[in-house]
């Protein structure tokens, strides 16, 4: 049932991840596409709970040690990057 | 519980969060805010999920510390120029981390044997299995895959695309093998075996991301771009069925679906097909379509383009990858400023594929201050062209080429282009008499109405900047 769950949550977030962007004007493709790539950088909830006090072995440790970092670069740089991007078509708008 | 009950009903509000976000992405009033309210998602699911029991917090710090400001000072310090293939490493890493993940749960099940997971988690074997590995494979290939796309975008890989014979075939196989083991993965409960195997599989996706993307030319990168961009998604998606986590699969297949909208785009700017920009090796033959034309191109000295571009009512620009390589686009904004003091009208004309990401055109003309209202889309500056008294293309060659329209033998016929041959006059600002990225031989340069101006885009600009100073 819980499989089944996830699942049937999987294909909702698919549909609505299609429905949500529709005309996207060309000057917003990169911002786009930087600022959903620091979302994808949510995998760091998952290298968070990898890294536990009781014992699951040095290796484990270490991966997902690795996982975070790596994860926390995407995100902090994602929305960084996609900040100083839209800062700059902002300042056009005046 | 009801620390799991806090923690899940954060997670809601986070993907909630991600959905206005990546919705306001989509225009350009809300797209800043969007960014922060998507960030501030982030900023409550990582902040919460230190809730969670039996956390090692002093390596989670040190982790987000040094990830942190690894990622602070990359965004930080990157030129606008350089904004493509920092993305494209971003990307990398994420997928690289979805990857990591299902490899320390698989650790965590090797640790303690299936039986004791399957309590621990009442999880169905079978069904980690699969997840463990499509997280681990789609993971891998998107973290090579982008870090081939950051050396190709950075110019620290040639550009062009690399096929050989048999490419084809060896990447078949390799996928079939991948499949397989994964199969063999996913049903085995054989430990000392599965993790064999798992190794294999790390390394074969890894492989294979670098395959995937080698046949693939410069011209074609925002296409690729923007599907490992999806991707990552996708990956980090398949590690939230790893652990079961619903705010890793909301969030991760929120940006694979609409990372594979702006692919899609992107195709049809191109009027191909995913699969034809994928594993035709596009670019990389040269094609004898169109190459039976003897005229010759005419050049025209930058004094003599100053006088007619002095005498014009309208301008347009329309600039391709060869700007972005010039780092011309602060002359090209200063000469348009120019014109506009002198009483010409001038625009900007922006093809959705020029360039190598997805808008790169326009994040390189905002760094250089251009105003927003002044970049036209395709279907805005075509039907005014005829009126145009001067198009002036700035390295870009396929995405202006006529034979997309006028020649059905022309292997980009049916791509939509800027039809900058309607215009009155063409100057074409190229380095050589090299061919466009798909190796067509571009009638624009030879018809009547065109003159090229050899050298560095840079370079000419400037003196025509300075012959409308002086």
């Amino acid at each position: 049932m819980d499989l089944i769950l996830l699942f049937f949550i999987f294909v909702l977030a698919a549909f609505l991840g299609l429905e949500l962007i529709s005309k996207v004007p060309s000057q917003l493709h990169t911002p786009l596409m930087s600022g959903s790539n620091a979302i994808s950088g949510i995998t760091i909830v998952g290298a968070l709970l990898a890294i536990r006090t009781e014992e699951q072995g040095t290796m484990g440790m270490i991966l997902g040690v690795a996982a975070l970092v790596f994860a926390t670069i995407n995100v902090v740089g994602g929305y960084v990057v996609t900040d100083r991007m839209l800062q700059m078509f902002k300042k056009k708008e005046k | 519980m009801e620390a799991n009950d806090l923690i899940n009903l954060a997670y809601v509000v986070a993907a909630t969060l991600f959905v206005f976000g990546i919705k306001m992405l989509g225009s350009a009033e809300t797209a800043r805010r969007g960014n922060l309210i998507s960030g501030s998602g982030m900023l409550l699911a990582v902040v919460i999920t230190l809730l969670a029991e039996g956390l090692d917090y002093k390596w989670i710090l040190g982790g987000l510390l040094v990830g942190g400001a690894i990622g602070l000072v990359a965004a930080r310090l990157v030129k606008m120029t350089a904004m493509p293939e920092l993305v494209a490493l971003f990307n990398g890493f994420g997928g690289l981390a979805s990857l990591l993940v299902a490899w320390a749960e698989f650790e965590k099940i090797k640790a303690s044997g299936w039986e004791v997971y399957q309590l621990e988690t009442s999880s169905n074997p079978t069904f980690s299995g699969f997840v463990i590995y499509a997280a681990m494979l789609i993971g891998g290939v998107t973290f090579t895959g982008s870090l081939f796309a950051y050396g190709k975008l950075s110019g620290k890989l040639s550009g062009s695309a690399i096929v050989f014979g048999g490419q084809k075939a060896i990447n078949i196989l390799l996928l079939a093998i991948l499949i397989g083991v994964g199969a063999v993965f996913t049903w085995s409960s054989d430990l000392e075996l599965t993790y064999k195997l798992f190794l294999t599989g790390v390394g074969l996706s890894l492989l294979f991301g670098i395959m995937g993307v080698m046949p693939i030319g410069g011209g074609d990168m925002p296409v690729v771009i923007s599907l490992l961009n999806s991707l990552s998604g996708v990956a980090a998606s398949a590690a939230g069925f790893v652990i079961a986590n619903n705010v890793l699969i909301v969030a991760g297949c929120l940006v694979g679906a609409s990372g594979l909208i702006l692919t899609v785009i992107m195709c049809k700017a191109m009027n191909r097909s995913l699969g034809n920009v994928l594993f035709s090796g596009f670019g990389a033959t040269s094609s004898s379509g169109g190459d039976d034309d003897d005229r010759e191109p005419k050049a025209i000295s930058v004094e003599d383009a100053f006088y007619v571009l002095e005498a014009a009512n309208s301008v347009l620009f329309i600039p391709g990858y060869g700007m972005a390589v010039a780092q011309a686009q602060h002359v090209v904004k200063e000469l348009a400023e120019l014109l506009e003091e002198n009483g010409t009208e001038a625009n900007f004309a922006i093809h959705p594929v020029a360039g190598r990401m997805p808008g790169h055109m326009n994040v390189l003309l905002a760094e250089a201050d251009v105003e927003y209202e002044k970049l036209l889309e395709m279907d805005t500056v075509n039907p005014i062209m005829p009126t145009v008294d001067v198009a002036i293309v700035i390295g870009a060659n396929d995405v202006v080429n006529p034979a997309a329209a006028e020649d059905p033998s022309s292997p980009i016929y049916g791509m939509p282009i800027i039809e900058a041959h309607q215009a009155k006059t063409v100057f074409a600002l190229k380095r050589g008499q090299g061919k466009g990225f798909s190796g067509l031989v571009n009638k624009l340069f030879l018809m009547e109405n065109t003159r090229m101006i050899y050298g560095d885009a840079k370079a000419t600009i400037s003196s025509l900047v300075n012959e409308l100073k002086g």
